[in-house]
Protein backbone atom coordinates (compact mmCIF):
# COMPACT_ATOMS: atom_id res chain seq x y z
CA UNK A 1 0.00 0.00 0.00
CA UNK A 2 2.96 2.58 0.90
CA UNK A 3 4.76 1.84 -2.30
CA UNK A 4 1.51 2.48 -4.24
CA UNK A 5 1.28 5.80 -2.54
CA UNK A 6 4.82 6.70 -3.56
CA UNK A 7 4.29 5.67 -7.00
CA UNK A 8 0.91 8.09 -7.06
CA UNK A 9 3.25 10.90 -5.42
CA UNK A 10 6.13 10.13 -8.46
CA UNK A 11 3.48 10.89 -11.34
CA UNK A 12 1.69 13.91 -9.41
CA UNK A 13 5.52 15.34 -9.15
CA UNK A 14 5.69 14.56 -12.80
CA UNK A 15 2.65 15.96 -13.99
CA UNK A 16 3.37 19.35 -14.91
CA UNK A 17 6.46 19.04 -16.47
CA UNK A 18 4.70 16.04 -18.32
CA UNK A 19 1.66 17.99 -19.55
CA UNK A 20 3.23 20.86 -21.40
CA UNK A 21 6.33 18.71 -22.65
CA UNK A 22 3.08 16.49 -24.21
CA UNK A 23 1.44 19.45 -25.42
CA UNK A 24 4.37 21.48 -26.84
CA UNK A 25 6.88 18.68 -28.18
CA UNK A 26 5.42 15.05 -28.21
CA UNK A 27 2.19 16.09 -29.36
CA UNK A 28 3.16 18.93 -32.07
CA UNK A 29 6.00 16.52 -33.39
CA UNK A 30 3.35 13.95 -34.17
CA UNK A 31 1.06 16.45 -35.79
CA UNK A 32 3.88 17.74 -38.21
CA UNK A 33 3.81 14.56 -39.46
CA UNK A 34 0.10 13.90 -40.30
CA UNK A 35 0.02 17.36 -41.06
CA UNK A 36 3.01 16.73 -43.67
CA UNK A 37 0.52 14.26 -45.54
CA UNK A 38 -2.46 16.52 -45.78
CA UNK A 39 -3.10 19.39 -48.19
CA UNK A 40 -3.48 23.13 -46.28
CA UNK A 41 -7.00 23.62 -46.01
CA UNK A 42 -7.70 26.89 -48.62
CA UNK A 43 -11.16 29.33 -47.90
CA UNK A 44 -13.79 26.43 -47.82
CA UNK A 45 -11.55 23.41 -49.50
CA UNK A 46 -10.86 21.05 -46.24
CA UNK A 47 -7.84 19.40 -45.80
CA UNK A 48 -7.38 16.34 -47.22
CA UNK A 49 -4.88 13.04 -47.30
CA UNK A 50 -2.44 13.32 -50.26
CA UNK A 51 0.02 10.45 -49.02
CA UNK A 52 3.49 11.58 -50.12
CA UNK A 53 2.41 14.52 -52.33
CA UNK A 54 3.51 17.26 -49.79
CA UNK A 55 7.50 15.23 -50.05
CA UNK A 56 7.18 15.00 -53.96
CA UNK A 57 6.94 18.81 -54.27
CA UNK A 58 8.98 19.33 -51.90
CA UNK A 59 11.57 17.21 -53.81
CA UNK A 60 11.14 19.14 -56.51
CA UNK A 61 11.16 22.70 -55.17
CA UNK A 62 14.10 24.88 -56.04
CA UNK A 63 14.04 26.82 -53.20
CA UNK A 64 13.97 24.31 -50.70
CA UNK A 65 17.04 22.63 -52.69
CA UNK A 66 18.65 25.83 -52.47
CA UNK A 67 17.57 26.33 -48.50
CA UNK A 68 19.55 22.47 -47.75
CA UNK A 69 22.41 23.44 -50.37
CA UNK A 70 23.11 27.26 -48.45
CA UNK A 71 22.55 25.33 -45.36
CA UNK A 72 24.92 22.61 -45.49
CA UNK A 73 27.56 25.24 -46.19
CA UNK A 74 26.50 27.38 -44.00
CA UNK A 75 27.34 24.73 -41.34
CA UNK A 76 30.06 23.33 -43.16
CA UNK A 77 31.48 27.04 -42.85
CA UNK A 78 30.87 28.05 -39.38
CA UNK A 79 31.07 24.68 -37.79
CA UNK A 80 34.94 23.98 -38.26
CA UNK A 81 36.17 27.56 -38.28
CA UNK A 82 34.34 28.02 -35.10
CA UNK A 83 35.67 25.29 -33.25
CA UNK A 84 39.29 26.04 -34.53
CA UNK A 85 39.45 29.74 -33.29
CA UNK A 86 37.91 28.36 -30.48
CA UNK A 87 40.70 26.03 -29.51
CA UNK A 88 43.13 28.89 -30.90
CA UNK A 89 41.53 31.39 -28.60
CA UNK A 90 41.43 28.82 -25.35
CA UNK A 91 45.83 27.76 -26.31
CA UNK A 92 46.40 31.76 -26.12
CA UNK A 93 44.45 33.09 -23.11
CA UNK A 94 45.69 29.68 -21.13
CA UNK A 95 49.03 30.57 -21.85
CA UNK A 96 50.54 33.51 -19.79
CA UNK A 97 50.49 35.94 -22.42
CA UNK A 98 49.97 39.83 -21.37
CA UNK A 99 46.29 41.00 -20.29
CA UNK A 100 44.98 37.68 -20.64
CA UNK A 101 41.62 38.86 -18.81
CA UNK A 102 40.98 41.36 -21.06
CA UNK A 103 41.78 38.87 -24.25
CA UNK A 104 39.12 36.24 -23.17
CA UNK A 105 36.14 39.39 -22.38
CA UNK A 106 36.81 40.32 -25.84
CA UNK A 107 36.42 37.32 -27.72
CA UNK A 108 33.51 35.54 -24.69
CA UNK A 109 31.92 39.40 -25.15
CA UNK A 110 29.85 38.25 -28.28
CA UNK A 111 28.01 35.53 -27.12
CA UNK A 112 26.68 37.25 -24.61
CA UNK A 113 24.50 39.65 -26.89
CA UNK A 114 21.39 39.24 -28.48
CA UNK A 115 21.72 37.39 -31.89
CA UNK A 116 19.15 40.37 -33.33
CA UNK A 117 21.40 42.94 -31.71
CA UNK A 118 24.56 41.45 -32.96
CA UNK A 119 22.80 41.26 -36.36
CA UNK A 120 22.18 44.93 -36.49
CA UNK A 121 25.72 46.05 -35.57
CA UNK A 122 26.96 43.39 -38.57
CA UNK A 123 24.22 45.27 -40.51
CA UNK A 124 25.47 48.36 -40.25
CA UNK A 125 29.80 47.37 -40.79
CA UNK A 126 28.45 45.67 -44.09
CA UNK A 127 26.33 48.43 -45.18
CA UNK A 128 27.57 49.73 -48.93
CA UNK A 129 29.60 52.78 -48.71
CA UNK A 130 29.09 54.14 -45.41
CA UNK A 131 30.15 51.07 -43.28
CA UNK A 132 33.34 50.14 -41.62
CA UNK A 133 34.37 47.37 -44.01
CA UNK A 134 33.86 49.65 -46.90
CA UNK A 135 35.72 51.80 -45.29
CA UNK A 136 38.78 49.68 -44.70
CA UNK A 137 38.64 48.39 -48.16
CA UNK A 138 37.92 51.54 -49.72
CA UNK A 139 41.64 53.00 -48.44
CA UNK A 140 42.91 49.89 -50.16
CA UNK A 141 41.02 50.85 -53.37
CA UNK A 142 38.82 47.92 -53.48
CA UNK A 143 36.23 48.65 -55.62
CA UNK A 144 33.00 49.33 -53.60
CA UNK A 145 30.36 46.17 -53.49
CA UNK A 146 26.75 45.23 -51.67
CA UNK A 147 28.05 42.36 -49.35
CA UNK A 148 24.74 41.28 -48.24
CA UNK A 149 22.86 42.49 -51.28
CA UNK A 150 24.54 40.20 -53.95
CA UNK A 151 24.44 36.40 -54.25
CA UNK A 152 27.71 35.73 -54.71
CA UNK A 153 28.68 37.11 -51.06
CA UNK A 154 25.10 37.39 -48.91
CA UNK A 155 25.73 33.52 -47.37
CA UNK A 156 29.43 34.17 -46.45
CA UNK A 157 28.82 37.65 -44.91
CA UNK A 158 25.62 35.66 -42.80
CA UNK A 159 28.39 32.84 -41.82
CA UNK A 160 30.86 35.21 -40.51
CA UNK A 161 28.52 36.31 -38.35
CA UNK A 162 27.66 33.01 -36.87
CA UNK A 163 31.47 31.94 -36.44
CA UNK A 164 31.56 36.16 -34.82
CA UNK A 165 29.26 35.14 -32.23
CA UNK A 166 29.78 31.76 -31.61
CA UNK A 167 33.67 30.94 -31.21
CA UNK A 168 34.39 32.48 -27.85
CA UNK A 169 31.59 30.78 -26.17
CA UNK A 170 33.05 27.27 -27.23
CA UNK A 171 36.21 28.92 -25.99
CA UNK A 172 35.29 28.97 -22.73
CA UNK A 173 34.60 24.80 -22.93
CA UNK A 174 38.45 24.50 -24.63
CA UNK A 175 40.04 26.54 -21.73
CA UNK A 176 38.05 24.67 -18.74
CA UNK A 177 39.24 21.24 -20.20
CA UNK A 178 43.05 22.73 -20.62
CA UNK A 179 43.18 23.84 -17.70
CA UNK A 180 42.09 19.97 -16.13
CA UNK A 181 44.84 18.43 -18.21
CA UNK A 182 47.29 17.90 -15.45
CA UNK A 183 50.39 20.18 -16.17
CA UNK A 184 52.87 17.21 -14.96
CA UNK A 185 52.32 15.61 -18.78
CA UNK A 186 53.61 18.97 -20.40
CA UNK A 187 56.90 18.67 -17.94
CA UNK A 188 57.45 15.06 -19.09
CA UNK A 189 57.03 15.65 -22.61
CA UNK A 190 59.09 18.61 -22.62
CA UNK A 191 61.92 16.93 -20.35
CA UNK A 192 61.50 14.05 -23.34
CA UNK A 193 62.30 17.08 -26.00
CA UNK A 194 58.73 16.40 -27.35
CA UNK A 195 58.36 19.54 -29.96
CA UNK A 196 55.39 22.01 -29.22
CA UNK A 197 53.29 21.03 -32.28
CA UNK A 198 53.88 17.12 -31.38
CA UNK A 199 52.73 17.52 -27.46
CA UNK A 200 49.75 19.08 -28.77
CA UNK A 201 48.49 16.64 -31.97
CA UNK A 202 49.94 13.56 -29.41
CA UNK A 203 48.62 14.66 -25.82
CA UNK A 204 46.48 17.90 -25.79
CA UNK A 205 44.40 17.25 -28.56
CA UNK A 206 43.52 13.65 -28.06
CA UNK A 207 42.42 14.46 -24.14
CA UNK A 208 40.32 17.47 -25.55
CA UNK A 209 38.18 14.67 -27.58
CA UNK A 210 35.51 14.82 -25.42
CA UNK A 211 35.24 18.45 -25.62
CA UNK A 212 35.46 18.42 -29.10
CA UNK A 213 32.31 16.19 -29.33
CA UNK A 214 30.46 18.52 -27.06
CA UNK A 215 31.00 21.46 -28.82
CA UNK A 216 30.47 19.86 -32.52
CA UNK A 217 27.66 18.45 -31.57
CA UNK A 218 26.32 22.11 -30.45
CA UNK A 219 27.88 23.69 -33.25
CA UNK A 220 25.66 21.51 -35.56
CA UNK A 221 22.24 22.52 -33.96
CA UNK A 222 22.95 26.03 -33.89
CA UNK A 223 23.23 25.84 -37.94
CA UNK A 224 20.46 24.24 -38.15
CA UNK A 225 18.08 26.12 -35.19
CA UNK A 226 19.38 29.98 -35.07
CA UNK A 227 17.86 32.12 -38.32
CA UNK A 228 17.50 35.50 -36.22
CA UNK A 229 20.61 37.14 -38.23
CA UNK A 230 18.59 35.84 -41.57
CA UNK A 231 15.89 37.48 -40.67
CA UNK A 232 17.42 40.96 -40.08
CA UNK A 233 20.26 40.79 -42.12
CA UNK A 234 19.17 39.89 -45.61
CA UNK A 235 15.46 37.91 -45.12
CA UNK A 236 17.22 34.95 -47.05
CA UNK A 237 17.37 36.91 -50.06
CA UNK A 238 19.19 38.04 -52.77
CA UNK A 239 17.41 35.39 -54.31
CA UNK A 240 17.36 33.25 -51.74
CA UNK A 241 20.87 32.96 -51.50
CA UNK A 242 21.15 33.26 -47.88
CA UNK A 243 17.78 30.76 -46.81
CA UNK A 244 18.67 28.58 -44.16
CA UNK A 245 16.13 25.66 -43.96
CA UNK A 246 14.35 27.05 -41.17
CA UNK A 247 13.72 30.53 -42.18
CA UNK A 248 12.40 28.71 -45.33
CA UNK A 249 10.36 27.14 -42.98
CA UNK A 250 9.20 30.12 -41.34
CA UNK A 251 8.33 31.72 -44.57
CA UNK A 252 6.19 28.50 -45.90
CA UNK A 253 4.51 28.72 -42.63
CA UNK A 254 3.98 32.48 -41.84
CA UNK A 255 4.17 34.36 -45.15
CA UNK A 256 2.85 31.77 -47.61
CA UNK A 257 0.83 30.05 -45.00
CA UNK A 258 0.80 26.58 -46.78
CA UNK A 259 1.25 25.14 -43.31
CA UNK A 260 1.24 21.39 -44.25
CA UNK A 261 3.79 21.97 -46.62
CA UNK A 262 5.66 23.98 -43.65
CA UNK A 263 5.46 20.76 -41.81
CA UNK A 264 6.75 18.63 -44.27
CA UNK A 265 10.01 20.98 -44.34
CA UNK A 266 9.59 20.53 -40.24
CA UNK A 267 10.25 16.88 -40.92
CA UNK A 268 12.96 16.68 -43.01
CA UNK A 269 14.32 19.64 -39.76
CA UNK A 270 13.80 16.95 -37.25
CA UNK A 271 14.77 14.18 -39.50
CA UNK A 272 18.26 16.28 -39.69
CA UNK A 273 18.42 16.62 -35.48
CA UNK A 274 17.56 13.22 -35.33
CA UNK A 275 20.35 11.89 -37.27
CA UNK A 276 22.60 14.42 -35.21
CA UNK A 277 21.79 13.33 -31.99
CA UNK A 278 21.57 9.47 -33.40
CA UNK A 279 25.47 10.05 -34.70
CA UNK A 280 26.67 11.12 -31.25
CA UNK A 281 25.38 8.56 -29.37
CA UNK A 282 26.49 5.89 -31.34
CA UNK A 283 29.17 6.52 -33.08
CA UNK A 284 31.32 9.31 -31.42
CA UNK A 285 30.66 8.48 -27.93
CA UNK A 286 32.03 5.31 -28.45
CA UNK A 287 35.36 6.48 -30.16
CA UNK A 288 36.93 9.27 -27.33
CA UNK A 289 38.68 8.57 -24.69
CA UNK A 290 37.25 9.28 -21.54
CA UNK A 291 39.48 9.99 -18.14
CA UNK B 1 43.66 29.80 -12.55
CA UNK B 2 46.57 28.13 -13.30
CA UNK B 3 47.97 27.22 -16.87
CA UNK B 4 48.55 23.71 -17.67
CA UNK B 5 51.33 24.39 -20.38
CA UNK B 6 53.84 25.62 -18.36
CA UNK B 7 56.64 23.78 -19.80
CA UNK B 8 55.36 24.63 -23.55
CA UNK B 9 54.91 28.12 -22.19
CA UNK B 10 56.36 30.13 -25.80
CA UNK B 11 59.81 32.12 -24.86
CA UNK B 12 61.59 34.87 -26.78
CA UNK B 13 60.50 35.18 -30.47
CA UNK B 14 57.71 32.54 -30.11
CA UNK B 15 56.10 34.73 -27.15
CA UNK B 16 56.15 37.89 -28.49
CA UNK B 17 54.26 36.00 -31.60
CA UNK B 18 51.37 34.73 -30.19
CA UNK B 19 50.73 38.00 -27.63
CA UNK B 20 50.49 40.15 -31.16
CA UNK B 21 48.53 37.12 -32.80
CA UNK B 22 45.88 37.01 -29.51
CA UNK B 23 45.46 40.47 -29.47
CA UNK B 24 45.43 41.21 -33.01
CA UNK B 25 42.51 39.03 -33.15
CA UNK B 26 40.53 40.66 -30.17
CA UNK B 27 40.84 43.46 -31.77
CA UNK B 28 39.36 42.25 -34.52
CA UNK B 29 36.68 40.83 -32.95
CA UNK B 30 36.03 43.35 -30.99
CA UNK B 31 36.03 46.59 -33.84
CA UNK B 32 32.30 45.88 -34.81
CA UNK B 33 31.13 46.01 -31.16
CA UNK B 34 33.11 49.59 -30.49
CA UNK B 35 32.18 50.68 -34.27
CA UNK B 36 28.74 50.43 -33.12
CA UNK B 37 29.24 52.03 -29.86
CA UNK B 38 30.90 54.70 -31.99
CA UNK B 39 27.86 55.76 -33.85
CA UNK B 40 25.78 55.37 -31.07
CA UNK B 41 27.59 58.22 -29.23
CA UNK B 42 28.29 60.17 -31.97
CA UNK B 43 25.62 62.88 -34.14
CA UNK B 44 24.93 61.18 -37.07
CA UNK B 45 26.80 62.74 -39.10
CA UNK B 46 30.16 61.04 -37.23
CA UNK B 47 28.35 57.93 -37.50
CA UNK B 48 30.75 56.69 -40.17
CA UNK B 49 33.45 59.65 -39.96
CA UNK B 50 36.14 59.21 -37.25
CA UNK B 51 37.49 62.10 -36.26
CA UNK B 52 39.14 62.44 -32.06
CA UNK B 53 37.57 66.12 -32.18
CA UNK B 54 33.93 64.18 -32.63
CA UNK B 55 31.70 65.46 -30.29
CA UNK B 56 29.93 62.57 -27.46
CA UNK B 57 26.21 62.67 -27.48
CA UNK B 58 23.37 60.85 -25.97
CA UNK B 59 21.37 62.77 -27.59
CA UNK B 60 20.74 59.55 -29.79
CA UNK B 61 19.82 56.82 -26.49
CA UNK B 62 16.94 59.97 -26.02
CA UNK B 63 15.95 59.99 -29.53
CA UNK B 64 15.45 55.92 -29.46
CA UNK B 65 13.91 55.66 -26.59
CA UNK B 66 11.56 58.35 -27.35
CA UNK B 67 11.02 56.84 -30.69
CA UNK B 68 9.58 53.28 -29.78
CA UNK B 69 8.06 51.86 -26.23
CA UNK B 70 11.10 50.41 -25.41
CA UNK B 71 10.73 50.85 -21.43
CA UNK B 72 7.51 48.69 -21.75
CA UNK B 73 9.65 46.29 -24.16
CA UNK B 74 11.82 46.08 -20.87
CA UNK B 75 8.99 45.31 -19.06
CA UNK B 76 7.67 42.41 -21.14
CA UNK B 77 11.32 41.01 -21.63
CA UNK B 78 11.85 41.36 -17.09
CA UNK B 79 8.65 39.91 -16.80
CA UNK B 80 9.24 37.05 -19.63
CA UNK B 81 12.55 36.16 -18.05
CA UNK B 82 11.08 36.01 -14.61
CA UNK B 83 7.89 34.18 -15.60
CA UNK B 84 10.16 31.35 -17.30
CA UNK B 85 12.79 31.26 -15.19
CA UNK B 86 10.47 30.61 -12.21
CA UNK B 87 8.14 28.24 -14.12
CA UNK B 88 10.94 26.44 -15.13
CA UNK B 89 12.80 26.11 -11.61
CA UNK B 90 9.33 24.61 -9.98
CA UNK B 91 8.72 22.40 -12.64
CA UNK B 92 11.89 21.04 -13.24
CA UNK B 93 12.59 21.03 -9.66
CA UNK B 94 9.47 18.39 -9.03
CA UNK B 95 10.18 16.55 -12.09
CA UNK B 96 14.01 15.92 -11.44
CA UNK B 97 12.70 14.60 -7.80
CA UNK B 98 10.26 12.39 -8.74
CA UNK B 99 12.91 10.39 -11.26
CA UNK B 100 15.89 10.54 -8.76
CA UNK B 101 14.09 10.01 -5.57
CA UNK B 102 10.79 7.41 -6.67
CA UNK B 103 11.01 4.02 -8.13
CA UNK B 104 7.52 3.29 -10.32
CA UNK B 105 6.71 1.42 -13.81
CA UNK B 106 8.12 2.59 -16.81
CA UNK B 107 10.49 5.59 -15.27
CA UNK B 108 13.01 4.92 -17.67
CA UNK B 109 10.58 4.88 -20.69
CA UNK B 110 9.33 8.52 -19.23
CA UNK B 111 12.61 10.14 -18.42
CA UNK B 112 13.13 8.88 -22.37
CA UNK B 113 10.63 11.07 -23.55
CA UNK B 114 11.36 13.88 -21.59
CA UNK B 115 14.92 14.07 -22.97
CA UNK B 116 13.49 13.69 -26.34
CA UNK B 117 13.17 17.37 -26.29
CA UNK B 118 16.71 17.89 -26.48
CA UNK B 119 16.22 16.43 -29.87
CA UNK B 120 12.86 18.16 -30.69
CA UNK B 121 13.45 21.57 -29.65
CA UNK B 122 10.71 23.78 -29.60
CA UNK B 123 12.52 26.17 -32.00
CA UNK B 124 11.70 23.92 -34.59
CA UNK B 125 8.13 23.45 -33.59
CA UNK B 126 7.08 27.02 -34.76
CA UNK B 127 4.29 26.11 -36.61
CA UNK B 128 2.67 23.53 -34.73
CA UNK B 129 3.26 25.06 -31.24
CA UNK B 130 1.43 28.74 -33.11
CA UNK B 131 -1.77 26.67 -33.39
CA UNK B 132 -1.96 25.11 -30.13
CA UNK B 133 -1.60 28.94 -28.73
CA UNK B 134 -4.07 30.23 -31.17
CA UNK B 135 -6.21 26.85 -29.92
CA UNK B 136 -5.42 28.16 -26.36
CA UNK B 137 -6.63 31.48 -27.25
CA UNK B 138 -3.70 32.85 -25.99
CA UNK B 139 -1.82 34.13 -29.15
CA UNK B 140 0.19 37.73 -28.71
CA UNK B 141 0.76 37.26 -25.07
CA UNK B 142 3.54 36.57 -22.69
CA UNK B 143 2.48 32.90 -21.24
CA UNK B 144 2.32 31.83 -24.96
CA UNK B 145 5.93 32.88 -25.31
CA UNK B 146 7.23 31.05 -22.39
CA UNK B 147 5.03 27.99 -22.44
CA UNK B 148 6.89 25.67 -25.21
CA UNK B 149 10.25 26.21 -23.22
CA UNK B 150 8.68 25.90 -19.94
CA UNK B 151 8.97 22.08 -19.01
CA UNK B 152 12.87 22.18 -20.15
CA UNK B 153 14.05 18.63 -20.97
CA UNK B 154 17.65 20.25 -20.06
CA UNK B 155 16.72 21.72 -16.60
CA UNK B 156 15.08 18.15 -15.32
CA UNK B 157 18.72 16.25 -16.47
CA UNK B 158 20.54 18.88 -14.98
CA UNK B 159 19.13 18.91 -11.67
CA UNK B 160 18.40 14.93 -11.55
CA UNK B 161 22.29 14.86 -11.85
CA UNK B 162 22.69 16.96 -9.70
CA UNK B 163 19.57 15.45 -6.86
CA UNK B 164 21.71 11.94 -7.61
CA UNK B 165 25.19 13.02 -5.86
CA UNK B 166 23.15 14.21 -2.45
CA UNK B 167 24.04 11.65 0.54
CA UNK B 168 21.61 9.62 1.15
CA UNK B 169 22.58 9.80 4.99
CA UNK B 170 21.03 13.42 4.81
CA UNK B 171 17.82 12.59 3.88
CA UNK B 172 17.70 9.35 5.76
CA UNK B 173 18.37 11.95 8.83
CA UNK B 174 15.65 14.65 7.49
CA UNK B 175 13.46 11.40 7.51
CA UNK B 176 13.82 10.61 11.12
CA UNK B 177 13.33 14.32 12.20
CA UNK B 178 9.92 13.57 10.33
CA UNK B 179 10.29 15.23 7.39
CA UNK B 180 7.88 14.75 4.47
CA UNK B 181 8.76 13.93 0.98
CA UNK B 182 8.36 17.28 -0.13
CA UNK B 183 10.25 19.16 2.99
CA UNK B 184 12.81 16.61 2.33
CA UNK B 185 12.73 18.39 -1.56
CA UNK B 186 12.64 21.78 -0.05
CA UNK B 187 14.91 21.41 2.94
CA UNK B 188 17.57 19.27 1.53
CA UNK B 189 17.50 18.50 -2.14
CA UNK B 190 17.27 22.38 -2.94
CA UNK B 191 19.75 24.01 -0.92
CA UNK B 192 22.86 21.70 -1.73
CA UNK B 193 21.98 22.32 -5.62
CA UNK B 194 22.25 25.86 -5.39
CA UNK B 195 25.16 26.60 -7.83
CA UNK B 196 23.31 24.49 -10.09
CA UNK B 197 20.27 26.43 -9.62
CA UNK B 198 22.14 30.01 -10.26
CA UNK B 199 23.64 28.50 -13.37
CA UNK B 200 20.75 27.42 -15.10
CA UNK B 201 19.20 30.30 -14.26
CA UNK B 202 22.11 32.52 -15.89
CA UNK B 203 21.88 30.06 -19.00
CA UNK B 204 18.34 30.20 -18.70
CA UNK B 205 17.79 34.12 -18.72
CA UNK B 206 20.37 34.91 -21.41
CA UNK B 207 18.46 32.62 -23.66
CA UNK B 208 15.27 33.98 -23.38
CA UNK B 209 16.35 37.74 -22.82
CA UNK B 210 18.02 36.85 -26.73
CA UNK B 211 15.19 34.55 -27.72
CA UNK B 212 13.77 35.68 -30.95
CA UNK B 213 12.10 34.11 -33.73
CA UNK B 214 9.40 32.06 -31.69
CA UNK B 215 8.60 35.64 -30.16
CA UNK B 216 8.02 37.31 -33.54
CA UNK B 217 6.15 34.89 -34.58
CA UNK B 218 3.60 34.63 -31.50
CA UNK B 219 3.48 38.47 -30.70
CA UNK B 220 2.09 41.31 -32.29
CA UNK B 221 1.10 44.20 -30.23
CA UNK B 222 3.73 46.52 -27.94
CA UNK B 223 1.85 44.53 -24.82
CA UNK B 224 3.31 41.49 -25.74
CA UNK B 225 7.03 41.88 -27.55
CA UNK B 226 9.91 41.63 -25.96
CA UNK B 227 12.78 43.76 -26.36
CA UNK B 228 14.55 42.04 -28.89
CA UNK B 229 11.04 41.62 -31.29
CA UNK B 230 10.94 45.40 -30.64
CA UNK B 231 14.04 46.23 -31.69
CA UNK B 232 13.61 44.41 -35.34
CA UNK B 233 10.45 46.54 -35.31
CA UNK B 234 11.83 49.55 -34.44
CA UNK B 235 15.65 49.15 -36.39
CA UNK B 236 13.62 48.06 -39.63
CA UNK B 237 10.31 50.13 -39.97
CA UNK B 238 10.53 52.76 -37.74
CA UNK B 239 13.69 54.69 -38.29
CA UNK B 240 14.95 54.28 -42.16
CA UNK B 241 18.08 53.77 -42.01
CA UNK B 242 19.48 56.11 -39.49
CA UNK B 243 22.50 54.14 -38.27
CA UNK B 244 23.12 56.14 -34.96
CA UNK B 245 19.69 55.74 -33.32
CA UNK B 246 19.74 52.28 -34.41
CA UNK B 247 23.11 51.87 -32.98
CA UNK B 248 22.03 53.78 -29.48
CA UNK B 249 18.72 51.18 -29.84
CA UNK B 250 20.83 48.00 -30.02
CA UNK B 251 23.47 49.04 -27.45
CA UNK B 252 20.37 50.05 -24.75
CA UNK B 253 18.24 46.76 -25.35
CA UNK B 254 21.49 44.52 -25.02
CA UNK B 255 23.40 46.64 -21.87
CA UNK B 256 21.38 45.01 -19.46
CA UNK B 257 22.88 41.82 -20.28
CA UNK B 258 26.32 43.15 -21.15
CA UNK B 259 26.71 45.06 -17.59
CA UNK B 260 25.64 41.89 -15.67
CA UNK B 261 28.18 39.91 -17.87
CA UNK B 262 31.15 42.40 -17.66
CA UNK B 263 30.18 42.58 -13.28
CA UNK B 264 29.86 38.79 -12.87
CA UNK B 265 32.20 37.56 -15.64
CA UNK B 266 33.29 34.60 -13.48
CA UNK B 267 29.77 33.46 -12.81
CA UNK B 268 28.65 34.35 -16.01
CA UNK B 269 31.43 31.68 -17.66
CA UNK B 270 31.15 29.07 -14.98
CA UNK B 271 27.80 29.10 -14.89
CA UNK B 272 28.21 28.34 -18.69
CA UNK B 273 30.28 25.90 -18.07
CA UNK B 274 28.28 23.91 -15.41
CA UNK B 275 24.79 23.80 -17.79
CA UNK B 276 26.51 23.09 -21.02
CA UNK B 277 24.44 25.08 -22.92
CA UNK B 278 20.66 26.19 -23.55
Amino acid sequence: MKHRAAEIHAWLLLLPALVLLALFTHWPAVETFIDSLHSTPRGRRAAAFVGLDNYRQMLEDPVFRQAVVNNLWYALGTIPTSIALALLMAIWVNDRIAGRTVLRMAYFTPTVLPMIAVANIWLFFYTPQYGLLEQVLGLFGAPTRNWLGSTDTALACVTLVAIWKEAGFFMIFYLAALQQIPPTLAEAAALEGTPRWTFFRRVQFPLLMPTTLFVLVNAVINAFRTVDHIVVMTRGGPDNASTLLLYYIYQVGFSFWDTTYAATLTIVMLSALAIVALGQYFLLDRRIHYR
Amino acid sequence: MSTATGAYEPRGAARLAETTGAWLLAVLWILPLVYAAWAAFHAPEFSARFSPSAPWTLENFVRAWQAAPFARYFLNTFVLVTLTLACQFLLCTLAAYAFTRYRFVGREVVFALVLAQLMIMPDVLIVENYRTMSWLGILDSIPAIALPYVASAFGIFLLRQTFKTVPKELEDAARIEGASDLQILVKVYVPLARPIYVAYGLVSVSFHWNNFLWPLIVTNSVEARPLTVGLQVFASTDQGIDWSIICAATLMTSAPLLLAFLLFQRQFIQSFLRAGIR
